[in-house]
């Protein structure tokens, strides 16, 4: 049995929120230089080479790659043989954030409640999402959301008849619909099956996996491909201005499901695909 | 296509000049305002109480910038999504603004108002907010600061780049732009 204290919780977790958003993966900044090689629009392959230019800068100066900072999205992955010491573990989450947000110069977008909407200051809460895992580690990952991509997210509940046609139709028409809104050249997440809120999760997890890697599932993978091709065929392109990057990966996650259900979420993420993770 | 150099405040004959897909720098005073600035600024029309700025020929960014670090003038700056004012754009069209700089599609009744209105709206690079920031030269809190990054903000910038998205004619980038690349 392993001890961790919710001090190293909080430390963790503001330095991750930091590092997200001041440095964006090599994942994505290669993915933004193949882009740029093949894209056909002028000002697409332009503006792909600005945001790799953009990247270079908030690394160096030490700002954020975009203002919107986003809602700290937080996955935990907790140890079964860990014990967790000198308080709650929530709390100490979101007090890593509050410090990191702090620390960072980061933009505080969160209000307290959606309807009265007064900005708490401090960027909580945040979203945690845990799961228990064997072992004596506890992974956290820290996932800064914009809003601009994630209101273009959706939703939706097919009827099993529709079938893997339906699932994508509706992940090509959720993306047209987005057009330019979303910042992008995107990163697709998809969760399908499971419940309402397991597809959601299941998008939301998609966009962690690094662009470029192969889907350990053949069927999802060609599934995958097969999505990008035709995104990349509705000529939004890089900022919405007309090209062939539309997106730069789709990542889809499975489970089961009820006999009654398709459920199918589509999680979009902007070109700053920001997320870090640390085992503790 | 040579990129046009523009200053507000901005004359109806400069913004009936500029046409969709045109690459312009903007130095020069403009406005920050997003949501929670927009909404207050409409509720003050509508009670037909005076504004806070005089946005005759003005251009509003639609940004909330993060906050600048001890030193910095102003923190990462890039555009947020602009339909969301479009609830509000028309009224603000008629107090006399001539532009907008933000990221993102328009509703046809805003492009209607600006058609009526004389105005346009300029696209930035969407989370290019570092490389952004880098051509605001002053920030200053003009109205709201307790908005926090929804503040208004007068801001100094020197050839800040965008592109005309939506021009006074009706013409839509985005649509001409998608159409030209779309594929079957």
């Amino acid at each position: 049995m392993k001890t961790i204290t919710c001090q190293e919780i909080i430390d963790a977790v503001a330095k991750l929120c930091i590092e997200a958003c001041h440095h964006l993966g090599d994942d994505v900044l290669k993915a933004f230089e193949d882009a740029a090689a093949k894209e056909t629009a002028q000002g697409g392959k332009e503006i792909l080479k600005l945001l790799t230019e953009n990247a270079r800068i908030a690394k160096e100066d030490n700002i954020p790659i975009c203002q919107d900072t986003g809602f700290a999205v937080v996955f935990l992955e907790i140890g079964q043989q860990v014990k967790i010491e000198g308080g709650d573990i929530n709390q100490a989450i979101n007090e890593g954030v509050r410090l990191g947000y702090k620390k960072g110069y980061l933009r505080k977008s969160i209000v307290g409640h959606p309807l009265n909407r007064v900005n708490t200051g401090d960027n909580t809460p945040c979203v945690i999402h845990t799961t228990m895992v064997p072992g004596e580690n506890i992974k956290i990952t820290v996932a800064p959301k914009g809003g601009g991509s994630e209101n273009m997210s959706a939703l939706k509940m097919l009827k099993p008849a529709e079938g893997v046609e339906g699932v994508k139709e509706f992940i090509i028409n959720t993306v047209k619909n987005a057009g330019p809104n979303p910042c992008p050249p995107l990163i697709v997440g998809v969760g399908i099956g499971g419940t309402m809120e397991k597809a959601a999760i299941m998008a939301k997890e998609a966009l962690l996996r690094d662009i470029g890697s192969v889907n350990p599932q053949r069927d999802l993978a060609q599934l995958e491909d097969e999505l990008l091709e035709e995104i990349n065929k509705l000529g939004i392109g890089p900022q919405g201005l007309g090209g062939r990057t539309t997106a730069l990966a789709v990542h889809i996650k499975t489970f089961g499901t009820h006999i009654a259900s398709l459920p199918v979420a589509v999680n979009l993420n902007c070109h700053a695909s920001r997320h870090k993770s640390v085992l503790l | 296509m040579t990129i046009i150099k523009i200053s507000p405040p901005l004359t109806e004959d400069m913004v009936l000049n500029l046409r969709i897909g045109q690459q312009v720098l903007i130095s020069g005073k403009i406005y920050t305002g997003r949501d929670a600035a927009h909404k207050r600024l409409v509720e003050l029309i509508e009670k037909g109480e005076p504004l806070p700025v005089d946005f005759t020929g003005q251009i509003i960014y639609y940004v909330g910038p993060s906050p600048a670090k001890p030193g910095q003038v102003i923190g990462a700056a890039g555009p947020t999504t602009a339909g969301r004012m479009d609830t509000y754009t028309p009224k603000i069209l008629e107090q006399g603004l001539k532009g907008m700089i933000g990221k993102g599609k328009r509703s046809q009744e805003v492009i209607e108002s600006m058609k009526i209105n004389k105005a346009v709206y300029f696209a930035a690079i969407g989370g290019a907010a570092a490389l952004i920031s880098k051509c605001i030269k002053k920030a200053e809190v003009v109205a709201y600061p307790e908005l926090g990054p929804e503040a208004i903000y007068q801001l100094e910038v020197e050839d800040f780049p965008a592109i005309v998205v939506n021009d006074a004619y009706g013409g839509d980038l985005y649509t001409e732009g998608t159409k030209q690349y779309a594929l079957d």
